[in-house]
């Protein structure tokens, strides 16, 4: 309520706030000439047609403004008799044509470049879900999902009470970043598993849209570390406003132990292409087909975290528990198995089921509290995470095995669901 | 004239309207269902604006405070299919039903029962359509574009839907069947087509567009529908299709549909100004010709909507070329206009009010629609708020401007009263200030990164979105005032000379007002004098 206050003056005095800026975030106006010699090209043609669009507009509105001022009946103007002039009418055919011409060929030769993404020094495979991002470095042998993060998440919610300028970067954080080295070719080739998404950091590019089945290609080479934030930029449905990019640029050696952390490699390959710099497409094509035939493996593994690099508002962020490896656990509580179920459950399903498992109805998600799956056949309940159903998205091989088990133990015995069912990661395994 | 005119009572004391509601039902009179159009077209803006105030009430402020992320997404999306096809579409279809008859000394539409037709399907299409807000799963919530995968995960509401568009697209191509018809074979001898008004020549033209691309619409709406139930995958890549083909062939509709909304306005635009401004219309033939380049070019820009979809360099290069070149006859209708003005004798009655801000307004739309057709630059824009500011400017300020500089332009005409001048002055200025508060800070949110289609943003945009969330009530509650002078003059008023305005030309101020049930009973003559396009200085 206060916040509404507060915000309803600032809209009133909107021009004046215009002039002097405030508290909050600095207010952007322009497109940002971003950190990539691309950007900063767009940026620059951008500038030259909104000049060029300024200066006819100046024309053209200085005419008509002067008609106004001058021509008018009540002053007595009398009307002239002329209608027609093919002298004119060719001139502003031509002219505009000319000038057309000016912003055509500056405008295809930014093009031609960016559509050039040949001799990446290195691959990403990016892949887009309802609603989150799968980050594969072909190169690197390291894979993860970067989803939005938790504080976020609960305040984001309908009515969440929570005041969104409260959190940091809120609706653009993620609690996992994309790490890439500063001053290098990252290429990263765009998959979708679902539906249409599309990837957008402005300050490092354009956006190119990832799609189902295809596989589409964008690069850019970062100037300068730093965290970059974006989001996607094409309704891929309820979950659309939800899934956000953040891209952390650093340097060459801290990348590196970046990479190690996350238990990849800088494979001879990398190194020697980062040496060579050639012949790289290549080599990144049969990486990407390897990489779309692999399922992910290793992603168990990868959970085994790395967060501590990042900034301190994502370390407490939903993968704590990821700690232990689910390999032939003797077995978890039923407290922890809730409490990470808790977990999962918020940021995974509630999109859909919502936080009290009441489901919506109007929407065809059904509930969870007294749900005949939930509270009935243990097998189909795993089965229809694991696999999905419906318009309910596969869970294999997005969530590890335990956050599985954690996220059905606590379907099954919150809500007022009380089955008393623990199911550990084993159980999982076995049913994959 | 004076012949004509005395036809017209006699035709009145024989065949007038049916009294009671079965005049509207059973009507195949071209002003009975022109009327019809109009207050159907003027529902939809309502529906739809509400729709619209939710959207800019969710966003106010950022954080979730009204409605759910799906219900907002299906808020979009039935804005858009009801504003288009209920609104605007409508709207133009009204105007020319009115006129289009009165312009070219004709009785009546060619295909009268058509016309009935035509226009008691779009209940029934509307009705299907917004019934799907109480459906399993929600109305629609995939963008008005309908783009497949995620289009097929709605619920219940996609046959509906679907069934809907097709019903639209029926209704459209009746009515666009009549226009060609009546404007081809009903002008009166000495009409010949470089005479006809600007209004008739862009109807004309625009109605073969919708001959052209509503089939193509109605086929993809289609394949949507067998791949989701008949088992096809026409854009399953799993099922060897594409999804990006369904975006190439909504294009296809989808850019001629822009200019089935903009060439009537143009046309609306051209009749106004050159009345107000007391001179000949300038360049009349460069109009007619400017018109057919863009419906020509319109079929060949359509993917530029889509430029992100990763197309080979040299397909995105000509799309970008060929979208660049529509802005030459664009231009050249706009230094037109300017040119009419430039030594008129002007004065500023309310349709001249909204036909002088739509030039300006529209112009501002057209330049950012040139900075989107240069591709690298919309890798930037594209899917963000500065192509929501883009498209609004030129069908709110464009396309509903000029559907309401026609209202008032032609309201004495139909009603035999002049409208209230002080509220349409006070309903212009209103429109127009909220207008642009409502979507210009959009072009900044959207060159900061805001994409569209979010139902909550980051902070750093809370300030424009407020502006815009102000701007959008102000707008919707002064359309209100619109609904006032128009029942106002329906109800009476000063009573209307036949020619209306001073500097006004053509054969349908030839006519007393209020326009007899029907005009021209026998073809009149043409005089010179009765001639917009300056054509009798040839002759
Ligand atoms: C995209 C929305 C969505 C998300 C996210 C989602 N679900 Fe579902 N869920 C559905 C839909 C839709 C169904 C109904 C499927 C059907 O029967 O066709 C469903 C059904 C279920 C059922 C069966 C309920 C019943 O009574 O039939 C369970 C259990 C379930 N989901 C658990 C989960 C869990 C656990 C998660 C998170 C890991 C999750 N869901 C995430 C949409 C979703
Ligand atoms: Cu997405
Ligand atoms: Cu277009």
């Amino acid at each position: 309520m206060k916040s509404l206050l507060r915000n309803t003056v600032l809209a009133m005095a909107a021009p004046l706030l215009l002039a002097t800026g405030q508290a909050r975030a600095a207010l952007e106006l322009n497109m940002p000439r971003g950190v990539t010699e691309i950007t900063r090209e767009v940026y620059g043609l951008h500038m030259l047609i909104f000049w060029i669009c300024v200066a006819i507009g100046v024309v053209v509105f200085g005419a008509m403004i002067w008609s106004l001022i001058y021509h008018r009946h009540s002053k007595g103007a009398k009307p002239a008799q002329f209608h027609e002039s093919t002298t004119v009418e060719i001139a502003w055919t031509l002219v505009p044509f000319l000038i057309l011409i000016g912003m055509a060929i500056p405008a295809a030769g930014t093009l031609i470049k960016i559509e050039d993404a040949s001799d990446a020094d290195m691959s990403i495979k990016v892949t887009g879900y309802q609603w989150m991002w799968e980050y594969e470095y072909l190169d690197h042998d390291v894979q993860f999902f970067s989803r939005l993060d938790e504080a976020t998440n609960q305040a984001r919610q309908l009515k969440s009470g929570i005041d969104p300028t409260s959190v940091d970067n809120y609706l653009r954080d993620v609690d996992k970043y994309v790490v890439v080295p500063v001053d290098q070719k990252v290429r990263l080739l765009l998959a979708s598993n679902d539906v249409i998404h599309a990837w957008w950091v402005p300050e490092l590019s354009g956006k190119k849209d990832a799609i189902p089945g295809f596989i589409n290609e964008m690069w850019f080479k970062a100037e300068k570390t730093g965290i970059y934030r974006g989001q996607c930029a094409e309704l891929c449905g309820r979950g659309h406003g939800y899934m956000p990019i953040v891209v952390k640029v650093v340097t060459e050696s801290e990348f590196e132990a970046w990479v190690n952390e996350q238990g990849g490699s800088m494979t001879t390959d990398a190194a020697e292409q980062a040496a060579s710099g050639t012949q790289v497409a290549s080599a990144g094509t049969t990486a990407t087909d390897a990489a779309v035939d692999a399922p992910a493996d290793s992603a168990a593994a990868d959970e085994g975290e790395g967060q501590s690099s990042e900034p301190v508002q994502v370390a407490d962020a939903g993968d704590a528990p990821a700690d232990g490896t689910s390999e032939g656990a003797a077995g978890l509580s039923m407290d922890d198995l809730m409490a990470q179920g808790k977990k999962v459950y918020d940021g995974q399903c509630a999109a859909c089921h919502q936080v009290d498992g009441s489901g919506m109805a109007a929407a065809g998600f059904p509930a969870m509290k007294g749900s005949p799956v939930a509270t009935g056949d243990l097998a189909e309940h795993i089965d229809q995470i694991l696999n999905g159903k419906g318009a309910m998205p596969p869970y294999k091989d997005t969530l590890s095995d335990e956050e599985i088990a954690a996220v059905i133990t606590y379907e099954r015995n919150a809500f007022g669901n009380e089955t008393g069912d623990i199911i550990q990661p084993a159980d999982i395994a076995d049913a994959r | 004239m004076s012949e004509a005119h005395a036809h017209d009572h006699h035709d009145d004391h024989h065949h007038g309207p049916e009294p009671g509601i079965m005049r509207w039902i059973k009507t195949t009179n071209h002003k009975d269902l022109g009327t019809l159009y109009m207050w159907f077209s003027f529902t939809m803006f309502m529906i739809g604006g509400m729709m619209a105030l939710v959207i800019r009430a969710e966003l106010f402020q950022p954080g979730l405070q009204f409605v759910d992320p799906g219900f907002f997404n299906s808020m979009t999306t039935m804005h858009a299919l009801v504003m288009i096809f209920g609104g605007v579409m409508p709207g133009f279809v009204g105007l020319a039903n009115w006129m289009v008859p009165m312009m070219i000394g004709a009785s009546d539409l060619a295909l009268p029962r058509i016309n009935n037709w035509g226009f008691w399907i779009l209940p029934f299409a509307f009705t299907l359509l917004l019934s799907t807000l109480f459906v399993d799963g929600g109305a629609p919530a995939a963008g008005w574009t309908m783009y497949p995968p995620l289009v097929l995960q709605s619920g219940d509401s996609l046959p509906l839907l679907i069934f809907a568009v097709h019903m639209m697209g029926v209704s459209s191509i009746t009515g666009a069947i009549n226009i060609v018809v009546t404007i081809l074979n009903m002008r009166a001898p000495g009409m010949t087509l470089l005479k006809m008004p600007l209004f008739v020549w862009t109807w004309l033209i625009t109605a073969y567009l919708l001959i052209a691309v509503m089939p193509v619409l109605a086929g993809a709406v289609t394949m949507l529908l067998t791949d989701r139930y008949f088992g096809t995958s026409f854009f399953s890549a799993a099922g060897g299709g594409d999804p990006v083909m369904f975006q190439h062939i909504f294009w296809f509709f989808g850019h001629p549909e822009v200019y089935i909304m903009i060439l009537p306005a143009f046309g609306i635009i051209s009749m106004i100004i050159p009345v107000f401004a007391r001179k000949t219309l300038f360049g009349y033939d460069s109009m007619v010709y400017a018109t057919a380049s863009i419906a020509f070019l319109s079929f060949i820009v359509w993917a530029h909507h889509m430029f992100t979809v990763g197309m080979p360099v040299a397909a995105e290069l000509f799309f970008m070329f060929a979208t660049m070149l529509i802005a030459v006859p664009t231009g050249v209708k706009v230094f037109n206009w300017v040119a009419t003005m430039w030594k008129g004798s002007m004065s500023f009655e309310t349709p001249m009010l909204f036909a002088l801000a739509f030039v300006f307004l529209f112009t501002i739309g057209g330049f950012s629609g040139l900075m989107l057709a240069i591709v690298p630059a919309d890798f930037q824009y594209h899917d963000s708020y500065f192509v929501v500011a883009h498209f609004h400017y030129v069908l709110v300020p464009g396309a509903v401007f000029s559907i309401m500089a026609g209202v008032y332009f032609w309201l004495p005409k139909w009603t035999g009263h002049m409208y209230d001048e002080k509220l349409g002055k006070l309903h212009f200025w209103l429109s127009t200030i909220f207008v642009n508060v409502t979507f210009f800070p959009q072009h900044f949110s959207g060159l900061a990164g805001m994409p569209r289609r979010i139902p909550d943003y980051a902070t750093q945009f809370a300030e424009f979105n407020m502006i815009s969330s102000i701007g959008a009530f102000g707008f919707g509650f002064s359309q209100l005032i619109l609904l006032f002078v128009v029942i106002k003059c329906i109800r009476g008023g000063q009573p209307a000379t036949g020619r209306v305005w001073e500097g006004a030309r053509g054969l349908e101020w030839s006519i007393p007002s209020p326009a007899p049930y029907h005009s021209f009973e026998t073809p009149p003559d043409v005089p010179d004098s009765e001639v917009t396009s300056a054509q009798e200085q040839h002759a």
